[in-house]
């Protein structure tokens, strides 16, 4: 209890200096992007962004082709470097700056869930899942067992494949493949989960799951989903922002961007008069 | 709204296509003929020496009949086992770095001269390894060939591990990194297994080479007629044995020669069959 007391006193209260951000104020904040720039060599795909992310909620992040969904997206777990990316400006995630850690831990607490689900070739549906514990070394037969029990019970894929746990991952519909995706990344227990069109390649069934789980997940953790289907966004997210060549332009409660959008270029899109 | 062609030209265009598959086939069959016709006619002219006697018994000396190659069997076995000790490791190790940290002058540098060493006559090979090994120890040694296959075989296990690991998906390491598991973990635990059926085939490309050669193991193991497996002597070898048996003026001994030659392919064979066992998938490929 005491401890708890503790964290709850130090627990950095921090303000939002963005302007447009009118509704997220008064909620709390897992992470934060900080005048962020993305660069690829000289271009720079992310133009002064700052932008926070709500605890326990989902944002969904909206935008034409090629603005930078994916690069923002990419900065949150330091995934943007692997590309050979560079930045400028600071993330937090519950008041620590990001690049100022280790990346490897940074990504366990900040999952990544990606558009084409590609489970690892060479393993079975159980060692997908396992893959992430056991590699970062938890020995544990049973714990292992339990976690990924539970991990393809929350991506709604256990019913599916518990008969078939040994089966090869590659054997399963593509739907269900982007399932065991979202099992992989749960198993190894993060905070918030990104995901980058996570159902841009699937047929409306498969994707109204993972919508549906979409929905469960954010229960227990800080979703943010690029998406270029605006329906999309509208039925899964709480909050919606909305980046255009590299900029955000706009950001706030779903239901308010969608029928009240503050911004003219907002409107023009949202309405698909262009994107 | 349908586009057809003339019949005429439906014809010409079905027999184009069966033409063209029936030309690939009868290449497919060409690539494979030497194969059995090698196997075949080593196999027609050694078989009166082939008997069990050939695999478990000593050369017998000039004149006398009969006697096996069990210490040229065993000699061979030996130093491309020691090849593959010494070349496995520094080959994978080599290949991993160059498909991983490799693009910078360094790597390019490593990847032009392991290039240029895989195309240098095997000969030449030997008289290296006789410099650098055969003269400071002062005599022949079945380690002395070792070596000299290893230095064969590390250039192609080095370039067909690096080509492997690059064709592994970029996806799939990101997937691993995202999941926090440190780069290296993710090299040598998902990306090296994604690749192994690839590597396996380079791997027993070289092996296959290095139990093949004849030319480098004269300068270095050299052959012995007498039982040995101290990696401190000379040791016989199946090819330096078809090399002296096969130009020897005795029927016999020609025989024996052609009987080790179908030996050492059998060998090929099925070291080849038993590593693709062990590698092999446990999904196959067929899920894709
Ligand atoms: N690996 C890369 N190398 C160079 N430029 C890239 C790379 N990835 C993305 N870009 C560029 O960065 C910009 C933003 O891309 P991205 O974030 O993928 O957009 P979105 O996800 O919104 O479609 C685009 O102009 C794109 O061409
Ligand atoms: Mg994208």
């Amino acid at each position: 209890m005491e401890l708890a007391t503790i964290e709850e006193l130090e627990a950095p209260t921090m303000e939002i200096p963005q302007a447009t951000q009118p509704e997220i104020k008064t909620i709390p904040e897992k992470m934060i992007a900080q005048n962020l720039n993305c660069f690829f060599g000289k271009t720079q795909a992310i133009k002064n962004v700052t932008l926070s992310i709500p605890t326990q909620k989902v944002l969904a992040i909206i935008g034409p082709s090629g603005c930078g969904k994916s690069t923002f997206l990419r900065s949150l777990n330091r995934m943007h470097e692997v590309a050979g990316g560079t930045m400028t400006g600071t993330v937090l995630l519950d008041g620590l700056n990001i690049y100022d850690s280790d990346p490897v831990v940074v990504r366990r607490r900040v999952g990544m869930v990606f558009q084409k689900a590609n489970p690892f070739p060479m393993m079975s549906i159980f060692d997908n899942v396992a893959a992430g514990l056991r590699l970062n070394g938890l020995g544990d037969k049973n714990k292992v067992n339990e976690i990924v029990e539970r991990s393809l019970k929350q991506a709604a894929l256990w019913d599916e494949v518990k008969d078939s746990l040994n089966k090869s991952g590659m054997s399963l519909s593509g739907g269900q493949q982007q399932r065991l995706c979202i099992a992989r990344t749960l198993a190894v227990d993060p905070e918030v989960v990104l995901m980058d069109e996570p159902a841009s390649a699937l047929d409306p069934i498969s994707t109204a799951k993972i919508e549906e789980l979409i929905y469960d997940l954010k229960k227990n953790y800080t979703i943010t989903i690029v998406t270029h289907n605006m329906q999309q966004a509208a039925r899964v997210s709480d909050y919606t922002a909305f980046f255009y060549v590299g900029e955000l332009i706009e950001v706030d409660d779903t239901k308010t961007m969608f029928t009240a959008p503050r911004k003219k270029r907002t409107e023009d899109y949202i309405t698909g008069r262009f994107g | 709204m349908t586009i057809s062609l003339p019949l005429h030209m439906q014809r010409w265009r079905k027999f184009k296509n069966v033409f063209m598959i029936g030309l690939c086939f009868l290449s497919a069959i060409v690539v494979i003929a030497p194969l059995f016709i090698i196997f075949g006619y080593t196999l027609s002219q050694g078989i009166g020496a082939l008997n069990l006697d050939f695999f478990i018994h000593m050369p017998k000396p000039v004149g006398e009949p009969g006697g096996g190659m069990a210490n040229a069997i065993v000699g061979t076995l030996i130093m491309v086992g020691l090849g593959a000790v010494f070349g496995l490791p520094i080959g994978i190790m080599a290949g991993i770095y160059l498909a991983e940290f490799g693009k910078n002058a360094f790597g390019f540098t490593v990847r032009f001269l392991s290039d240029v060493l895989s195309g240098i006559p095997s000969i030449v090979v030997g008289v290296v390894a006789y410099i650098l090994v055969v003269m400071p120890m002062s005599h022949f040694s079945a380690f002395a060939g070792g070596v000299a296959l290893a230095i064969l075989m590390i250039p192609t296990i080095t370039r067909t591990t690096e080509e492997m690991i690059r064709l592994v998906p970029h996806t799939l390491r990101e997937s691993s990194l995202a999941l926090g598991i440190p780069s290296w973990k993710t090299t040598l635990r998902i990306i090296l297994p994604t690749a192994t059926k690839g590597i396996t085939t380079g791997i027993l490309l070289a092996l296959a080479r290095a139990a093949g050669e004849t030319a480098p193991l004269l300068f270095t193991a050299l052959g012995n007629r007498f039982w040995s497996t101290s990696l401190n002597e000379p040791i016989a070898s199946l090819t330096v044995f078809i090399y002296d048996y096969a130009k020897a003026p005795f029927d016999d001994w020609n025989r024996q020669a052609w009987a080790a030659a179908f030996v050492l392919i059998a060998m090929v064979f099925v070291v080849n069959l038993a590593f693709r066992f062990v590698t092999r998938s446990r999904y196959g490929t067929s899920h894709n």
